[in-house]
């Protein structure tokens, strides 16, 4: 009766529920004799059932099941006797001394069965080791060539796992795996190219001539053409002026019979970096013909490819677009998506309109998830015509109307948040939205978004009272993180429009008697603080706290550990954040393929984590500032070298991350050397950490700590090389050949340190407050004419590099067609002081030069001087 | 085991799963074991795919967190194969064929849940056949079929089965092939 109900539950599958432990006292029946054939039969597939389900047997059990198999060799059945070279490559790993069954496998591999021998082949070489190997090389050999494809087969795909680990042995057999690929068996010529090519690999001329060759002499695999046209590819992308021949095979492969092949051959011809739009055209044209087939995985495959095309060659795709757009209302929903985003990046701004109606044919009929896929689409092509903001503003209302879950809504308003923040034009109508939305919204984490956007946007706008309104309604409505978010956001409103205060500061009053201490706590204060002055009421409400959480959680609890409380804690010894802490990231689109989201570049706490571990630098105080990866030669020489510059209070850390790339050369002590240009040398390298030992392959870092000179100076030249002793060594094992060693020196780029590497840029949410706040501080007041740029973006952006300072409030996108532009830069100096930069900047229109003004204010006199100097 | 980074890599498959109606495990084996290191990692996944599959029933490709999927319906059964996303969809899709004629071969077309549970020694050679390790081993569904087939088969229906399935025309298709196979 139990035993029903359980198979019941498990939908009458047997092999649902099974248990470890009995599975493993079942394996007893294989002892006995005579073999009871179908119950040995089902104990093995449970066991194997049991591995697939990568459920972990523990080692003594493992073993154990492992003998008992064994045992059950002498049957002539030949289910159990496969059953059992596949148990074997199962528990290779699990059980120990799996080697006791090499005999019998041996025997099997050179036996008569060729369906045992493919088997055995492939157990065996999942158990031996590199030594095994060599006794059994001559059967290996043997097999590889053999004219059963399966026993071929499985040779040349058990060697392609052992590259992994005796890749030396492998190599030997080059002239089977050749033989092999002119094989007529289908399999045989993919498995042996794929092996060839393993083999070949790091000999570029062998690559070279193995595609010339096999290129002529027709493969008859489709598998094998395939990835002869990848190992094709990867030689044009890695050569610059690789062999039109390459070019030329896989154009013709275009023209394959295979559909597989064609696909392949289009899909790497896009691919490639520098193609002419006339190179694309044929394989665009195949791909559009796919489009209209009948199977989904060739219309996803077509599209897939389009859409990678469309980022890097958006009009050459613009040819498809009306078989893309017959594919918006595909089944398929990935498909459907994929030509949807194709569209919207190559449509053009005429097009918008006719897009968008299609689009809202059909958005109430997808799920959630793809309409935030074509919300994050709309996002980015309004990013790019800002001008289309009436178009799709009218759109979003609508989706934001509809009924949707929390991702949704929240991909839509963060949409709008975006148009309101980036494009002054839609600011009214998006905030409009945006009130409307806050009246009903049931999820209070987009409620206090929307709220600390009005807070901050609203006051700008020409009639902000009628803003308030939808503020205060939220404090009697909603629950507590809403209300309290109304209250600062209405706290806003009194600091920035002045002629309101008096009837914020009634509306805060009536706060006081909230239910919620939090509520009550913030009224209070932001009612204390409007009635103070104007310095105090931009420092406490309108400026927020930019620091980096990590860091300030570390500083804090070091103070605390210190237990020097007579002096109050120094918020500037906080590594400062960029970025406000209530700034979000933007999402990245759900489709993304993986290769394009690379790495992101370290983060500072890990720098400060690295640093800090070495003895040497931890002195130096907290990390201030860290510089992006600089390289400082080619990155195809022989040894590669970047730097990282990290900035502290006093000295300034040179990281020079070194990569060998020398296969028969270990390097050791390797040291980065130093000489300042210039008659009267101030810099002074008061430690380094130098390389011990840099073998093959790995990248290691050395360290350079300067100190700052007296003089104030904050710049400085440095022509800079490598020194190094060169240990030869055995590239196959390396293991050096011998103890001598040889100096050497490799030169690299000239190092810069300068006063943007002092500086750590820092965007201000209010600008103008902290402007007003330095108002009589020091202040540089310098005039340019700039001749190396030709726009207004890119003179902003070349002084915010120069000076290391980050824009704020958006002020470094210029609006097209506009003959002046004032940027609003901000970021501090080493040691906290403040810099704050005004830099206006007007085109000639009648030579186009650039002439620009430039302001800078701090708070010490020294920080404006060296900031002015930086830039004559 | 490169399945993602290096273009050339032969290891091409990350996994194949066979599903019920109610997205149950029937069979399973994945060959990657970075995306998929345990079976919590496994069971999320099959999960969400299942879910996605399901509501989107008539397509046969969906692109899961950077793995493409295809997959074939039938009766009760769900037959999946992942992949790279860098992997050509058409050499997935003829993995996939190869999967599911095979079974279908074996299991004389009646590929439902029951049948496939029966023969879960063969699925499991099948699956062992047409993957090693994420190397596309083989294709063709009639010769994987004619490597896992077994004479041990034909004796089993004569004790278990009626007379009549004996006859069908598969399992002399099989014999032969077999045959052919020793004679080489």
């Amino acid at each position: 009766m139990k035993r029903d109900k359980k198979d019941e539950e498990a939908g009458g599958n047997i092999y649902a529920n099974l248990d470890k432990t009995s599975v493993i006292q079942e394996t007893r029946a294989f002892n006995e004799t005579p073999i009871n054939i179908p119950k040995c039969r089902g104990v093995l597939t449970k066991l194997l059932y049991l591995r697939l389900q990568e459920e972990s047997i523990g080692r003594a059990e493992a073993t154990r099941a492992f003998f008992a198999i064994t045992k059950l060799w002498q049957t002539k059945d030949v289910t159990i006797r496969c059953l059992i070279y596949l148990a074997i490559k199962e528990l290779s790993t699990a059980s120990d001394d799996v080697i006791i069954a090499t005999q019998s496998l041996m025997k099997d591999m050179t036996g008569r069965e060729d369906l045992y021998r493919a088997r055995a082949i492939r157990a065996l070489c999942k158990i031996i080791d590199a030594g095994m190997l060599q006794t059994i090389e001559r059967y290996m050999k043997q097999a590889i060539v053999d004219r059963n494809g399966s026993v071929s087969s499985a040779a040349l795909v058990s060697s392609n796992h052992m590259m992994r680990q005796s890749a030396e042995i492998v190599r030997r057999w080059a002239n089977e795996v050749q033989e092999a690929v002119s094989s007529d068996n289908q399999m045989v010529q993919y498995h042996a190219l794929g092996l060839l090519y393993k083999i070949r690999s790091n000999d570029r001329l062998a690559v070279n001539k193995l595609v010339q060759k096999f290129s002529k002499s027709g493969l008859r695999s489709p598998y094998a053409v395939c990835y002869l046209i990848r190992i094709a590819t990867k030689l044009l992308e890695e050569d610059d002026q690789a062999d039109s021949a390459l070019f030329q095979f896989i154009d013709t492969c275009l023209r394959h019979k295979s559909e597989m092949v064609v696909y392949e051959a289009a899909s790497a011809i896009v691919s490639l970096p520098n193609t002419t739009p006339k190179e694309l055209a044929p394989a665009i044209s195949v791909l559009q013909l796919f489009c209209s087939s009948p199977k989904p995985s060739v219309r996803f495959a077509a599209v897939r490819t389009l859409n990678k095309v469309a980022s890097k060659h958006p009009q050459s795709v613009t040819s498809c677009n009306v078989d893309l757009e017959k594919l918006i209302t595909d089944p398929n929903r990935s498909i459907a998506t994929l030509a949807i985003t194709t569209l919207l990046k190559t449509g053009a701004e005429s097009s918008v309109e006719r897009l968008m109606k299609q689009i809202s044919g059909f958005v109430s009929e997808i799920s959630d998830e793809f309409k935030i896929v074509v919300v994050e689409a709309i996002r980015s092509l309004i990013a790019r015509y800002p001008r289309k903001h009436t178009v799709m503003m009218p759109f979003l209302t609508n989706m934001l109307r509809n009924d949707g879950g929390f991702d949704y809504k929240k991909a839509i308003v963060e949409t709008v948040i975006a148009i309101v923040e980036e494009n002054p034009d839609a600011r009214v109508a998006g905030l409009a939205q945006l009130c409307e939305f806050i009246e009903d919204c049931e999820h209070p984490s987009l409620a206090t978004r929307v709220l600390h956007l009005l807070g901050r946007e609203a006051p700008k706008t020409p009639n902000p009272q009628s803003y308030i309104r939808f503020v205060y309604n939220r404090v009697i409505l909603e629950c507590t993180q809403v209300r309290a978010a109304a209250v600062t956001a209405l706290a806003k409103f009194g600091a920035q429009v002045a002629e309101l205060r008096p009837s914020i500061e009634v509306l805060l009053r009536r706060c006081l008697l909230d239910s919620d201490d939090e509520v009550r706590d913030r009224a209070t204060f932001y009612l204390y603080m409007l009635q103070q002055s104007s310095q105090i009421i931009n420092n406490f409400i309108l400026d927020q706290l930019q620091v980096s959480p990590i860091g300030l959680e570390k500083s804090l609890g070091a103070y605390v550990e210190e237990k020097k409380f007579d002096k109050p804690f120094d918020m500037r010894v906080v590594p400062i954040a960029a970025q406000p802490i209530t700034h979000t990231e933007k999402p990245k689109p759900k489709l993304a393929d993986p290769e394009d989201l690379k790495p992101k570049a370290p983060k500072k706490p890990e720098h400060s984590e690295r640093l800090g571990a070495l003895p040497q630098l931890a002195q130096l105080g907290p990390l201030f500032h860290s510089s992006s990866n600089i390289p400082l030669n080619d990155s195809v020489s022989e040894y590669t070298v970047q730097m990282i510059k990290h900035t502290f209070t006093n000295h300034i850390v040179l990281q020079f991350d070194c990569r060998n790339t020398v296969e028969d050369q270990r390097l050791v002590e390797v040291a980065v050397v130093l000489e300042e240009q210039g008659d009267e040398p101030e810099w002074q390298i008061t430690d380094r950490i130098d390389i011990d030992a840099l073998p093959y392959g790995e990248t290691r870092s050395a360290y350079l700590v300067l100190e700052y000179p007296d003089s104030g100076a904050v710049v400085g030249q440095f022509e800079c090389s490598l020194k190094f002793k060169v240990k030869d060594v055995d590239p196959k094992t390396g293991e050096p050949e011998s103890d001598d060693t040889y100096d050497d020196q490799y030169v690299l780029e000239e190092v810069d340190i300068g006063v943007s590497d002092s500086v750590q840029p820092l965007v201000r949410q209010h600008f103008n407050a902290g402007w007003e706040k330095l108002e009589g501080a020091a202040e540089i007041d310098q005039t340019f004419a700039l001749s190396s740029v030709s726009t207004l973006e890119e003179a902003i952006k070349k002084v915010s590099e120069l000076l290391g300072v980050a824009a704020c409030e958006r002020s470094d996108l210029v609006p097209e067609g506009k003959s002046n532009h004032q940027a609003l830069l901000a970021g501090v100096f080493r040691g906290g002081h403040e810099v704050l930069v005004k830099a206006k900047a007007a085109i000639d229109p009648t030579d186009g030069t650039i002439n620009m003004n430039i302001v800078i204010r701090s708070d010490d006199d020294g920080v404006a001087d060296v900031l002015g100097s930086a830039l004559n | 085991m490169d399945f993602d980074s290096d273009p050339t890599s032969l290891y091409s498959v990350k996994g194949i799963v066979i599903l019920d109606q109610d997205g149950n495990r029937v069979v399973n084996k994945y060959y990657d074991k970075q995306t998929f290191p345990t079976q919590k990692e496994q069971r999320a996944f099959e999960t969400s795919l299942f879910k996605k599959s399901q509501r989107n029933s008539g397509c046969e490709i969906i692109l899961l967190d950077g793995i493409t999927c295809l997959y074939r319906f039938n009766v009760d059964l769900y037959f999946y194969v992942l992949g790279a996303a860098r992997e050509n969809e058409l050499v997935l899709e003829s993995v996939l064929n190869g999967l599911y004629d095979s079974v279908s071969t074996v299991l004389r077309k009646n590929v439902e849940k029951k049948t496939l549970i029966d023969a879960m020694d063969t699925t499991i050679l099948i699956i062992d056949e047409l993957c090693d390790d994420g190397i596309i081993m083989e294709t063709d569904p009639q010769t994987i079929v004619s490597r896992c087939a077994l004479r041990g088969e034909d004796v089993s229906f004569v004790s278990d089965q009626s007379l009549g399935q004996i006859g069908s025309n598969i399992v002399g298709a099989m014999k032969d092939q077999l045959k052919w196979s020793l004679l080489k």
